[in-house]
């Protein structure tokens, strides 16, 4: 069976690669675009740390084709910190202790950001309900949903709006 | 999962001589939230998957001529929810279809495949059928349409003929004084399937109700339209014997099964409870309460 070929942008590059017609996008990332801060966790769209942005929308890469990148944008955990600078979410997430074993970490943060981007004053209530769709079996959820509405007072108080490559 | 071919047509003519040309070993992608699982536990291996979302009449939101909406198959929730009109005019299919996953499901998930899919707990259904919507099918032998009610023909099995794929949802345009609304019954708050779905739309005038339509889920091998149900609130000022009636009629239409989410006797009482809270939500609405 012939691969396919296909181009894309990931994180604000041009990326190409092959893939089977069969394979999901995060196979693709996780294998010969070698971008492994996705997670694979449920591989049924359940626990969301597999998420990704396509066309700056919120979406598991474990439920779309990674032929479906064909002349799209995708965003990655790897696009989120700028070299060595993090992204204010992420500084958070590690002043507040919002992780322990991590597996859900890129997860929570892409869709975290994603919020940000959307709603930058979300109430707890809209935190909690943006993030339902990305398991944590270790923090209780507490810490993150505390550290995404602490970032987002952040991040307005000093003015930041985007924070992308 | 081998000899498994993927297509991305632009237009909808392709897509149905592809789809009808490799038989039943092809499935329609739109959002691929129930196909990719279903691929991934092995449940179905499709030799061929057609994307429909590069096709413009099924990716788009349109207001008819006469006030109403069509809504292509493939159109996610998350951009029917930023619709600027569609939400005030549809609260409860909307609710309906946001209701499907979470965020990132929302972000791909569409009616169409929530139709397609065959679930009889399904939210988008019992909404859609209370709305009255109509779908548009297009297969080799042309166009036709046929209401939502129609569609499901059992577990994982629609009334679509071989090769005809769903186009479009086309829903009616609203009279002053009308709404509906969805509720489900779920043993947690969010992310879980319907152990009891319940659509009403219904039509106030001078506080009594003209017109309305009851979509009943997840009590029956397919969703199911309670005529009966409507027939009870039709004439009614929406008072405590009509909703009674009403919540009876949902009663007996429950065919359901007895699982671990609900047992029949459960699943047959909250039938009736959603009838009236439902019925309650899509009259505050009507009278402009929203």
């Amino acid at each position: 069976m012939t691969k396919l070929h296909v181009s894309t942008t990931i994180n604000g590059e041009p990326a190409e690669f092959l893939c089977e017609p069969y394979d999901t996008m995060l196979d693709a990332l996780r294998g010969p675009l070698g971008l492994t801060g996705s997670k694979e966790g449920c591989a049924s769209g359940d626990c969301g740390a597999c998420s990704i942005t396509l066309d700056d929308r919120l979406v598991c890469s474990c439920l779309m084709l990674a032929a479906e990148a064909e002349g799209h944008e995708l965003r990655t955990i790897e696009g989120m910190a700028h070299g060595d600078k993090l992204h204010p979410l992420q500084q958070k997430f590690l002043e507040m202790a919002a992780l322990q074993c991590g597996i859900c970490t890129s997860g929570m943060l892409v869709a975290s950001d994603a919020l940000l981007q959307k709603n930058p004053r979300p109430s707890e209530e809209e935190v909690r309900f943006w993030l339902a769709g990305n398991l944590c079996r270790c923090t209780g959820y507490d810490k993150i949903v505390r550290a995404v509405l602490e970032t987002a007072t952040d991040m307005r108080e000093q003015g930041i709006r985007e924070f992308r490559q | 999962m081998t000899d498994i071919q993927y297509l991305s047509p632009r237009t909808l003519d392709e897509a149905i001589s592809a789809f009808a040309a490799a038989g039943s070993a092809a499935r329609i992608m739109a959002g691929g939230t129930d196909l990719l699982v279903q691929m991934r536990s092995g449940a179905v291996r499709p030799g061929l998957i057609v994307d429909i979302k590069k096709i413009a009449e099924m990716t788009t939101i349109e207001e008819t001529a006469e006030g109403g909406f069509r809504v292509g198959a493939a159109v996610p929730g998350a951009v029917l929810a930023e619709h600027p009109r569609f939400g005030k005019v549809w609260p409860g299919v909307l609710e309906a279809v946001n209701l499907i996953g979470s965020t990132q499901v929302q972000g791909r998930a569409s009616a169409g495949g929530n139709l397609c899919n065959g679930s009889p707990a399904g939210d988008s259904v019992p909404a859609m059928i209370a709305a009255g919507a109509v779908v548009t099918l297009q297969g080799p032998n042309g166009r036709r349409e046929m209401p939502v009610e129609n569609v499901p023909a059992g577990p994982g099995r629609t009334n679509l003929l071989p090769g005809e794929i769903l186009v479009s949802f086309t829903l009616p345009p609203r009279p002053k004084g009308a709404s509906d609304a969805y509720l489900r019954m779920i043993p947690r708050t969010e992310m879980d399937i319907a152990v009891v779905g319940v659509g009403v739309s219904l039509t106030l005038k001078d506080g009594v109700c003209t017109t309305a339509r009851v979509g009943l889920g997840a009590v029956a091998p397919t969703v199911l339209l309670v005529e009966a149900a409507a027939k009870a609130l039709i004439g009614s000022k929406l008072d405590d014997a009509a909703l009674n009636a009403a919540a009876s009629a949902c009663s007996a239409a429950c065919r359901p099964i007895d699982d671990k989410r609900g047992t029949i006797a459960y699943r047959t009482k909250v039938a009736g409870v959603l009838l009236k809270r439902t019925a309650a939500i899509a009259a505050q609405r009507a009278a402009g309460g929203n």
